[in-house]
């Protein structure tokens, strides 16, 4: 445990946050996509966890903050897959570039 | 009276806006509008020149506009000339209403021809009785627009149509050179009132350059009106319109609008000796020109616009050789014989459908009112003794003999006899010879049309007797009265071989005419033949339209096409590229929303990542 120093769990962010990142903007389906903005999420959940153990001021706050985030996280998946769903009753397809009548 | 002489051009105008308003529903009832509020018109004119010939001049001003230190006035005077042409302009226009009642029977737009009529006389007698220049010229802009809607009746003709825009075009190209006129003499003078204006002449606040321009320039206005040489082209064409509208504008008022200008302005152009000479040449000139083209045409209304313009070059003559009582005296007479040969020829066509003289003849035992009328008038254009036309001609020759100029005098001269000639040689081949259609489809016009004949009939034989040189010249006298200085003498005197001489010449004339037309003793082909090159030069009108057309028509086209290059392909190019150039770019723009949510985000990643590249370069600052 001593012995990982913070850029190991910066770096794991930073990787985690560009996989998703890469996810969110080229996967057709909608369903990786809502899966890739929960990867950026959760890279940012390291970030946070990671400062409050080994930041400047380490603080116990940056643990509660990121509890607050995984509740919001969950609650914005459930919101996305709803929209999802109905998306798809309403026009048969799950693909992200097929999403555009809101351009009109 | 002269108080209320503002009404004059009013009931006119009255008359005009009754007919355009409820004149559909009058149909021919509406003439009797346009006759009554003539006949006013008239009755008002005549009491005025009545109280004017004892009374001082008239003159009631009020203020219209104030432009600066300018005080622009509208209103009305009444001076001898001024009154004079009122009663001359109502009287034929009274006339000429009277005489349509039965010219114009079965035409289907009969109330507006009374309405254009009455809007006509308005803005003639608005003419005759401003008493500043700029007033004279909106009236005489709106006397052009009255003579383009009459000119243009029968519009569906398509000659009618071309007739009226070469009439108002080619006015128009005069009333430029007046409008700058008109300018320049507010420049130098900072005045529009004639009597500033003389005032500012006479002292010699303008120096002789600009004077002589000035009174050239408004000459040039004049010279369009009045169908002088070189605009004198629309004057023949116009005779397209309504037999009646003939004698009324093209005879009587209209086109001594002219005139009445330059006898209007004659203390502006007694000022220069330049403008005088311009003149002078440009009316004998013109009176020589039309005559002899008078002398071959063979349709009648074009044989008696050419004799018009000859007889206003007269009055132009008359003026331009200081013979101010010779031109307004001949412009009097002119009015009532011409306006009778117009309404006579009317009369002619009317009975017998045809403007071509060569399918005349015979008709003097047929029209028993209309033939003995017809040679009133020509005797009276003439020159024979003892007709107006005698001694207003008299006058013009005197005067331009006693002003020494003996070029002019001989023009008018040899003008004269053709004058003679060809009014006799109208008259024979109308009245005279054989008859060349069956006599019975001939019938005389009716009373309505030979009453206005009549009385201009009597007139054509006495006006003359009130200048004359046996009997007093009572005109003269009162029309230069209080201005002998300016206007000059009542009368020219001169010797007496003049009178003689232009009898003769008028007696030769008839004598030449009767030969050839009535009596078939010389040969028609005698002098010219009908062949000759001298002939069809005549024939064609010295072939002034085909000139005009590939001079300055063909110029204009040429111009005009340049421009329309110009303007489709270098303007509109700049409009296109302009255009253009916004419509690329928002099509850029609405490209860019294409929906796909992923290149937003794209973008806007791509975005962050150069300004995080350009923060990480520049260490933060952006220089």
């Amino acid at each position: 445990m001593t012995g990982v120093p913070l850029s190991a769990y910066l770096v794991l962010a930073l990787v985690l946050f560009c996989i998703g990142l890469y996810g969110a903007l080229t996967k057709r389906n909608a369903v990786i996509v809502l899966i890739s903005i929960e990867l950026m999420l959760n890279a940012a959940n390291i970030n946070l966890v990671a400062f409050s153990k080994l930041g400047v001021t380490p603080s116990i706050t940056g643990q509660v903050f990121s509890l607050f985030t995984i509740t919001i996280a969950a609650a914005e998946a459930a919101v996305g897959l709803a929209i999802l769903m109905s998306l798809y009753r309403n026009r048969k397809t799950v693909n992200v570039d097929e999403m555009d009548i809101m351009k009109h | 009276m002269m108080e209320n002489a503002w009404l004059i051009p009013i009931f006119p105008l009255v008359a005009f806006l009754v007919l355009l308003l409820v004149g559909g529903r009058l149909r021919e009832r509406g003439a009797y509008i346009g006759i009554i509020f003539t006949l006013a018109s008239f009755m008002l004119s005549l009491l005025t020149l009545m109280e004017r010939f004892s009374a001082p001049t008239y003159k009631k001003t009020l203020e219209w506009l104030t432009l600066g230190g300018t005080q622009l006035t509208a209103g009305f005077e009444i001076n001898q000339l001024n009154a004079l042409m009122l009663v001359i302009v109502s009287l034929v226009s009274l006339l000429v209403q009277i005489y349509s009642l039965g010219y114009m029977k079965g035409e289907g737009r009969f109330s507006t021809f009374y309405a254009y009529l009455g809007f006509f006389t308005f803005a003639m007698l608005g003419l005759v009785m401003a008493p500043n220049l700029v007033q004279l010229y909106f009236f005489w802009e709106l006397v052009g627009v009255g003579s383009f809607l009459l000119i243009g009746f029968y519009f569906y003709k398509q000659e009618a149509k071309a007739a009226a825009k070469k009439a108002f075009i080619m006015t128009r190209i005069g009333d430029v050179g007046l409008l700058i006129g008109i300018i320049l003499l507010f420049w130098e003078t900072g005045s529009f009132e004639y009597g500033e204006i003389f005032q500012a002449v006479q002292s010699g606040v303008i120096s002789d350059g600009s004077l002589t321009l000035i009174a050239i320039l408004i000459f040039v206005g004049a010279v369009g009106k009045s169908g002088q040489f070189p605009l004198h082209t629309w004057l023949p064409d116009a005779m397209e319109g309504p037999t009646p509208v003939s004698a009324l504008i093209h005879a009587a008022t209209m086109v001594a609008a002219g005139v009445y200008l330059v006898a209007t302005m004659f203390p502006l152009f007694l000022a220069s000796e330049a403008a005088m000479q311009a003149v002078a040449i440009t009316g004998g000139f013109t009176a020589i020109f039309a005559a002899s083209i008078a002398s071959v045409q063979k349709d009648v209304k074009r044989v008696l616009a050419y004799s018009t313009i000859s007889q206003l070059g007269f009055m132009m003559l008359a003026l331009g050789t200081a013979g101010y009582v010779a031109g307004v005296f001949h412009l009097m007479t002119h009015a009532f014989f011409k306006a009778l040969l117009f309404l006579a020829a009317g009369s002619v066509i009317h009975a017998i459908h045809t403007q071509d003289i060569e399918r005349m003849g015979g008709l003097w035992a047929r029209l028993k009112w209309t033939g003995p009328l017809f040679l009133v008038g020509t005797l009276a254009i003439s020159g024979f003794p003892l007709l107006s036309g005698f001694f207003s001609k008299d006058e013009i020759l005197m005067a331009a003999w006693t002003n020494g100029n003996y070029f002019l005098f001989i023009l008018a001269v040899i003008t004269s006899f053709l004058t003679a000639f060809y009014m006799f040689r109208l008259f024979f081949m109308i009245f005279a010879g054989e008859s060349r259609r069956q006599a019975k489809q001939v019938k005389e016009s009716p009373a309505i049309m030979l009453l206005p004949m009549l009385v201009l009939g009597v007139l054509a034989v006495i006006s003359g007797y009130i200048q004359t040189p046996w009997f007093g010249t009572f005109l003269g006298e009162w029309l230069v009265e209080g201005n002998e200085t300016v206007l000059g003498a009542a009368h020219s005197e001169g010797p007496a071989w003049v009178m003689i001489l232009a009898v003769s010449v008028a007696l030769a004339g008839i004598l030449l005419a009767y030969m050839k037309y009535a009596r078939t003793k010389l040969p028609r082909e005698g002098l010219v033949k009908e062949n000759s090159t001298l002939y069809r030069v005549l024939e064609n009108k010295y072939y002034m339209d085909e000139i005009y057309y590939f001079t300055i028509v063909q110029m204009i086209k040429g111009i005009s096409l340049f421009l329309s290059y110009m303007e489709r392909f270098i303007i509109g190019g700049l409009i296109s590229t302009v255009t253009g150039s916004i419509e690329g770019m928002g099509k850029i723009g609405s490209k860019l929303q294409s929906g796909q949510v992923q290149q937003y985000g794209m973008i806007a990643f791509l975005g962050l990542a150069v300004l995080l590249v350009i923060f990480a370069l520049t260490g933060g600052y952006l220089r």
